[in-house]
């Protein structure tokens, strides 16, 4: 392979600075101790990481948001990988507009759903609740699920399971110990891929979620709207650090590339 | 024959939970929300349950409402052409990168998708704001006088948006570009064609499949795309999810909401799936 000409790699560092100055300069204006933004010239200071204490309702929607993520994220692997499974093995009629079905929170647009959670919640009375978020959140984050269960499903040589059946085995030890292990991988970075977009999720989020029940991108993006201090900029920055940490964890465990350039084959 | 019956039933079974989560949770929801835009509504008696095409009426003739969908259809094309004029010579030199480098440069580039959306605008708008860096760096280079205006206008909701969505971008060139044959490349040259020469007529036709399907993805995100343009484009510069929100949550005119919703949905539908259709019939021989 041929290198990249000087020119190449001038643009690549430049592009690099690009995707990482806003989240540089998060981090860098968090540490400033002055009362209002800018750059902490006289040298850092914890003083905005320690005002967060101060706003519990960003510890609490911090607590949500986590709590949301496990729940939905485990709720939809359990329906991701029968679904999976069926699709993967099966052929019947309606397995195209099923799958079509289960990736369409992928196609409609989240403004939309949103919308259209908020309505139907408020129909049947389950708005500003906490169940309603974990409903919505199940939906939007299947997909994801779906997609790395269904790539690993694909892969499995159903020999094994015969040999399995033959030797004696029911149906429910031969899923509980030949194919699960199996598609394991792809349930594991499955589920993490559905909890990161539950987590990170605002835009669907901000119609539904109420004072009450409200996650912290939600909560984020409404302290925003009013007004830009460093004290977002410390939340922002706390959430770069952790995310950051879980990316350089899921590279060692995964490899980056496999969990997100192995979706586009799914 | 039992057994046969039931071997068929299976895929049912299996599917038949997501299944019912998705009916309750997605057309019905979906189909609610297409009622409810074609009902009426009044300050003062809220919503009344009465067909009427009022509020399609309404968008269709004011031009406030036509400015806000054109403003979110400009935006979607210019973030989707620089996505392309950025992304796909960037995949392609990080495809020539050794393993290692391009590990951590990956790191770099997908990592921000893993970052909040909130936080990523945040950090824009500290940078694009009248004090902030890249107006005091052009101010301290002497390239401008003034500071110049990114919060509140396109030109921030634009490169905010690019930032957001060109890893989209960079994956789908990525994934094309990992299918192609090098060697085609090293014969191209050694048959005496120049470096131009072999990025248009060998690389870009067997890419742009990728590019096109990047394309849309990008341009779908964008074009319905909510915390960027609330947080940089504030009230005063509206898009189409913008506009939805504000209707619902601080009009409450929840019938016209719903109406802008659906045509951003109907809108966006028809240009994915068309394109989509478009893309697969002319390169037909690169997909299989």
């Amino acid at each position: 392979m041929r290198k990249n000409s000087p020119l190449a790699l001038c643009f690549h560092a430049l592009f690099v600075i690009f995707m990482l100055a806003p989240l540089l300069i998060v981090c860098v204006v968090a540490f400033t101790p002055e009362g209002y933004l800018s750059l902490p010239t006289r040298g850092p200071s914890l003083r905005w990481f320690k005002a967060i204490f101060d706003y519990p309702e960003f510890i609490r929607a911090f607590r949500d948001s986590l709590w949301l993520a496990a729940l939905s994220s485990t709720v939809a692997i359990m329906l991701a990988v029968p679904a999976a499974l069926a699709i993967a093995r099966h052929r019947f009629p309606g397995r195209e507009a099923l799958t079509t079905l289960f990736m369409s929170p992928l196609m409609v647009p989240h403004v939309v759903l949103g919308i259209a959670f908020l309505r139907f919640f408020t129909q049947i009375g389950l708005s500003g609740t906490f169940l309603g978020l974990v409903l919505s959140h199940i939906i939007v984050v299947l997909p994801f699920a779906l997609r790395l269960v269904l790539a690993a499903s694909y892969g499995i040589d159903q020999r094994i399971e015969h040999a399995a059946i033959s030797l004696g085995a029911g149906h429910a030890t031969v899923f509980r110990r030949v194919t699960l292990p199996l598609i394991l991988p792809g349930v594991v970075s499955g589920w993490l891929l559905a909890a990161i977009n539950s987590f990170d999720e605002v835009t669907m989020t901000v119609f539904i979620a109420s004072p009450a029940t409200v996650t912290l991108p939600v909560r984020m993006f409404l302290y925003i709207q009013d007004n830009i201090d460093p004290l977002i900029a410390a939340v922002s920055a706390c959430l770069i650090a952790l995310t950051a940490g879980l990316l350089i964890a899921l590279d060692r465990l995964f490899g980056l590339d496999r969990l997100f350039v192995g979706t586009g084959k799914g | 024959m039992n057994r046969a019956l039931s071997q068929r039933a299976t895929p049912y079974w299996l599917t038949g939970p997501a299944l019912l989560v998705f009916l309750g949770l997605v057309v019905i929801p979906l189909a609610m929300t297409v009622l409810l835009s074609f009902y009426d509504w009044g300050q003062y008696k809220g919503i009344v349950p009465e067909f009427t095409l009022k509020n399609f009426h309404e968008i269709f003739t004011d031009s406030y409402f036509f400015e806000i969908f054109l403003r979110t259809f400009r935006i979607a094309v210019l973030v989707t052409l620089f996505c392309m004029l950025i992304g796909v010579p960037e995949a392609y030199i990080l495809n020539r990168m050794s393993p290692a480098w391009r590990g951590i440069c990956l790191l770099a580039i997908i990592g921000p998708l893993l970052v909040s959306v909130v936080a990523r605008t945040l950090g824009w708008a500290l940078l694009l704001g009248s004090t902030g860096l890249v107006n005091q760096g052009l101010m301290a280079a002497g390239l401008i006088r003034a500071p110049l205006e990114f919060m509140f206008t396109e030109t921030g909701v634009v490169v905010a948006l690019i930032h957001v969505l060109i890893p989209f971008m960079i994956l789908a060139v990525w994934a094309s570009l990992q299918r192609l044959d090098p060697q085609i490349e090293n014969a191209a040259l050694s048959l005496g064609a120049g470096r131009l020469t072999i990025w248009r007529r060998v690389i870009l036709p067997q890419i742009v499949p990728g590019m096109l399907s990047g394309g849309i993805i990008v341009f779908a995100l964008a074009a319905s795309a909510f915390a960027s343009p609330a947080i940089i484009g504030g009230r005063r510069l509206k898009v189409a999810s913008t506009l939805a929100y504000d209707e619902f949550l601080n009009t409450l005119n929840w019938p016209l909401g719903a109406a802008v919703a659906v045509l951003l949905l109907a809108a966006l539908v028809a240009i994915t799936v068309g394109s989509n259709r478009l893309i697969e019939r002319r390169y037909a021989q690169v997909f299989e």
